[in-house]
Formats: C-alpha cells, structure tokens, sequence
C-alpha cells in the first residue's frame, strides 16, 4: 500500500514545487509581440476601436513557432498603407517631377552655362582614378536603385498598363533583386567617397558668400570657392546623409524582422521611401548641372582633368591652393620657399 | 452573390487548433506557414479568450491596395484572391495586412521570401478550378465544389463561422440572445468597418 502511494505523494510534491517555477515564466509575453492588458469583459468592437484610435496592437499568445503570428490585430497596417499608397506618391511625384521641371525652365531660360573666359587648352587635374572610379560605383549603383525604387510605387500605375502583368512582374522582379544586390556597392560607394571628400567639404565662410551671391546660376560672376563649392557640399551631405539613412533602412528591410518588429519594418519603409525620393530629386539637379548645364563640368568625372579656365572660374580658391604645391614642389617641397617669391 | 465572411465567436473557442491543422492538411501548406492560427489573448487570466485568426477577406483589402505589382483580385463573392505568378515576394502585403495573414514560404533576407501564401477561403487561384496547377499553388478549392472553408466546417465548437455575412451574423446574434452573452465579432470592424449588433 505504502509503496503504491509514495510515488503519488512524490509526484504530487514534485508537481507542486514545479508549477509555481512554470508559472512564474511568463508565456504570454513575446519579444516585439505586445500583450494588451484586456479587461475581462472587453468586446472586440470596442478593442478595435479602441486600438485603432490609440495606435496599438491587439496581441496575445500562440502556440506556433512563428511569433509574429501572435499579433491578433495592428491597426497601424492601415496608416502604413496610407502613407505608401497617399504621402509617398505625392511626394515622391512632386518632388521627382517638381525637380525636373525646374531643371527644364532653368534650361530654357538659362541655358548652358558656360565659361565666360573660354578654353585656355590646359588642364588641371580635379578628380584622380580613385575618386573617379567610386563616383561611378556609387552613381551607377544609385540610378540602378532609383529606377527599381520608383518602379516599385509608380509602376503599377505606369508601366504596368503598358507592358502587362507577367512582363512587369518579371521585370519588377528583377528589379528587386538588383535594388537588394546593389546596395551594396552603393553603401561601399559611400564610404569611399566620405572618406576621400569629406575633408573637402567641411562648410566654411566662404560658402556662405557663394550661396549669397546665387553660385554663379543666377547673375553674372562666380563667387570665389575652393575644391568644393557651397552647391556640392551640399550635394555631398545630400548623399551622405541621405545615403546613410537609406542604407541603413534599406538593410532593416533586406533582414526583415531580425532587428525589428513590424512597427520597425513599417518605419524603416517610410524613412526609406521618403529619403530615397527626395534624394532621386537632388541628384536629377547634380545630374543635370554635371551633364548639360554646364560646359566643362562633365570633364571633371569623366577623364578627370578639367579645363583651366573652368577651373578659375569656378573654384578660384582650390586653383591657387593647387598652383601653390606644384610650385613649391617644382621649388623643392613645400617647406622651402621658391627663389624670388617675394 | 453573397459576400463571404469568417466570424470567430471566442466564447465557443476551445483553443483545439483544429482549424488550423484541418487547414494545413486539406491545401498541403508547407513547414513554416500558418494561413490560420489561435491567438489566446489574457492566456491564464481571468477574461482569457481564444480567437481564431485568417485573413479575413477584408472590404477595400489593403494588400491589394500596396501591391506593386497589383497581383490581387476579388471574386464575386467578395473573397481576396491572388495570383502567384505575379507576385515578387516583397512583403509589403504584411506590413499592411492587420491580421497578419500573408505568409512567406522563407525568412527572405535578399528579398527571398519566397511567393506569398495566405487563406484562400478554401478558394484556390486564377487557375483552372481544382486543376493540378491550381492545387500546388493554392491547395483544394473548395467552393468551387460548393462546399464552404474546411476550417469552419469541421470546428467541433462551430465557434469558427464562414458563409454570407449577413447569415451568419444571424447565427451568431441569434446564440448571443439565447446564452445572454457574446464579445462580439473579432477583426469585423477592422476589416468590413462594421460589426454584429446584437
């Protein structure tokens, strides 16, 4: 008899040592799944309500591996969508279409800008192979990553009707894969141009004089500039900045719920999307001003070596500086002075 | 032609999960997809309910809405079908769905998701009904051999409820007068912007 009911008494005392340690694990609460306080009587219409007023998830527990599942309902999945489907195509159509616009009554009135002194025949070396060589991979890379972007909030809407739904599908697949593979290049562009330019681009007083005076676009005479004018600083930090930001969300969207949640996924989406565009519109403006609105100005990234006038014109402070070194180095490195400098 | 709904009364779910299996064995959906699932939300607290959870099939759908590639349709049921031939895998269907139902074959780092699956309504796809084809894709149509969805035909409870919405907000107001209670009808107001008054 006794032997029958120590094993029960054992088990019974085994069982009621382990279960307050089994309950004290908390269950219900997974990482990045919320689990709402529910009054006991609580009806779904007024959780509902009430979450999509408040911004917050109805969540609870499931007994499937997938944890996000256990996210019953989220109404932010509606404002998401308002944002991609309303604020991204306004913005993303104003500022793209916006920037191209400007940049066609700016040509029309304008015109080419070009060298009020003409071409003197000699060349200055401006950008060398490795400058040249990461521009490229950068710029390469980002109009690449432009059009596969754009393609994936305003395809549907215009391509789509003209190439039809296995073609776009195919393409916009493609697409996808070239925007996830490229941005690696792209983030390694960004880098390297940081770490080649940025000592170049640290704004200073003199930039403030060249915006004041309108760069040269607008009026006649160039403000004076060194390696970098007030206008491509800008254009530097557009892109590192920019670049950053959309690198880094970009990667939270490639590694989808490693780092974060859904509010995260649909955050880093919206940072993204917005980013990106606005970024698409300044770079049709550095585009626009190295192509075709200015003379001289493509020479510069494409063989390196620009024209010296061009040079004097545009960045008179970067000309001295470089006139400077190759006649002290001519003279016998910089620490001696040239013969009869004074 | 009706408008199809799911209505889950929690106070009749039992947690058994058996719509859940029911809906993993009738359309062979692979390791790692749930196109149905059991939330327990208070789990062993006093209020503890169980909901069990699809997609829903929703009025003004926000799936097809963020699509790129507008791989959606609606049958004249009102059911949210898609077409997996055109879809890319990139998510964006989830981070609008509110019940989160689009699933994904893989974890997808480098947009390797993989084609979404989700609750087809028993329903299958764009292709031929109950074709070979149409089975890989999307497992049995069901309501092509006019049979409703699996998952709420065989819930032991008939806590899960699927059929015209009108019909069975009936059912559902008509139990809720007799036991004298009821929580109501999970995700309708989010997904048709109304919901069962009783």
């Amino acid at each position: 008899m006794i032997t029958r009911i120590l094993p029960a008494l054992a088990l019974a005392l085994g069982l009621g040592l382990a279960l307050p340690t089994a309950a004290q694990t908390p269950i219900g609460e997974v990482r990045g799944t919320p689990t709402n306080p529910l009054p006991p009587n609580a009806t779904a219409d007024d959780l509902e309500l009430q979450n999509a007023l408040t911004g917050g998830r109805i969540g609870g527990r499931v007994t499937i591996p997938d944890q996000r599942a256990a996210s019953l309902i989220q109404p932010e999945g509606r404002e998401w969508r308002d944002f991609h489907n309303r604020t991204l195509t306004w913005v993303g159509g104003v500022a793209v279409l916006g920037m191209l616009g400007i940049l066609v009554v700016f040509y029309a009135t304008r015109g080419c800008i070009r060298t009020e002194t003409g071409r003197s025949g000699r060349t200055i070396q401006r950008f060398n192979i490795v400058e040249r060589t990461a521009h490229w991979m950068t710029a390469a890379s980002f109009i690449v990553l432009a059009l596969s972007g754009l393609n994936l909030t305003f395809g549907r809407y215009l391509l789509l009707p003209l190439m039809g739904p296995e073609a776009f599908a195919t393409l916009t697949l493609w697409g996808k894969f070239a925007h996830n593979y490229l941005s690696f290049p792209f983030t390694l562009g960004l880098v390297l141009l940081f770490l080649l330019w940025v000592r170049d681009n640290i704004p200073n007083r003199m930039d403030v004089a060249w915006f004041r005076t309108g760069g040269g676009l607008v009026g006649q005479g160039h403000p004076a500039a060194g390696r970098f004018n007030g206008g491509q600083k800008m254009v530097f930090w557009i892109t590192i900045i920019g670049g950053a930001l959309v690198a880094i969300s970009g990667y939270l969207l490639i590694f989808p719920f490693f780092f974060t949640d859904i509010a995260g996924q649909q955050l880093a989406h919206i940072i993204h999307g917005v980013v990106s565009v606005l970024m698409i519109a300044a770079m049709l403006g550095h585009i626009y001003i190295g192509t075709i609105g200015m003379e001289g100005a493509f020479e510069a990234m494409g063989s390196g070596q620009v024209d010296l006038n061009w040079a004097k014109a545009h960045h008179s402070a970067w000309v001295d500086d470089e006139m400077k070194k190759a006649r002290n180095a001519i003279a016998g490195g910089p620490g001696v002075k040239a013969q009869g400098a004074d | 032609m009706a408008r199809m709904k799911f209505l889950c009364d929690s106070d009749r779910c039992i947690e058994c999960n058996a719509c859940v299996t029911a809906c993993k064995n009738e359309h062979e959906v692979p390791w790692g997809i749930n196109r149905r699932r059991v939330v327990t939300l208070n789990d062993g607290k006093p209020g503890e309910r169980s909901i069990s959870m699809a997609c829903m099939h929703c009025t003004d759908a926000p799936c097809a809405a963020v699509c790129p590639t507008s791989c959606f349709y609606t049958t004249a049921d009102a059911i949210v079908l898609h077409d997996k031939d055109t879809c890319i895998g990139c998510g964006y269907c989830f981070y609008a769905c509110p019940f989160g139902a689009p699933q994904y074959p893989r974890v997808g780092n480098f947009g390797t998701r993989g084609k979404m699956d989700k609750c087809t309504y028993c329903a299958g796809g764009p292709q031929a009904d109950n074709s070979s084809a149409e089975y890989i894709q999307y497992g049995s149509n069901r309501i092509a051999e006019g049979k409703l969805p699996l998952c709420a035909e065989m819930c032991s409870t008939k806590a899960l409820l699927a059929g015209d919405g009108e019909m069975i907000a009936n059912i559902y107001r008509e139990r809720v007068r007799r036991r004298g209670y009821g929580s109501g009808a999970w995700g309708w107001r989010t997904a048709y912007r109304e919901t069962v008054s009783v």
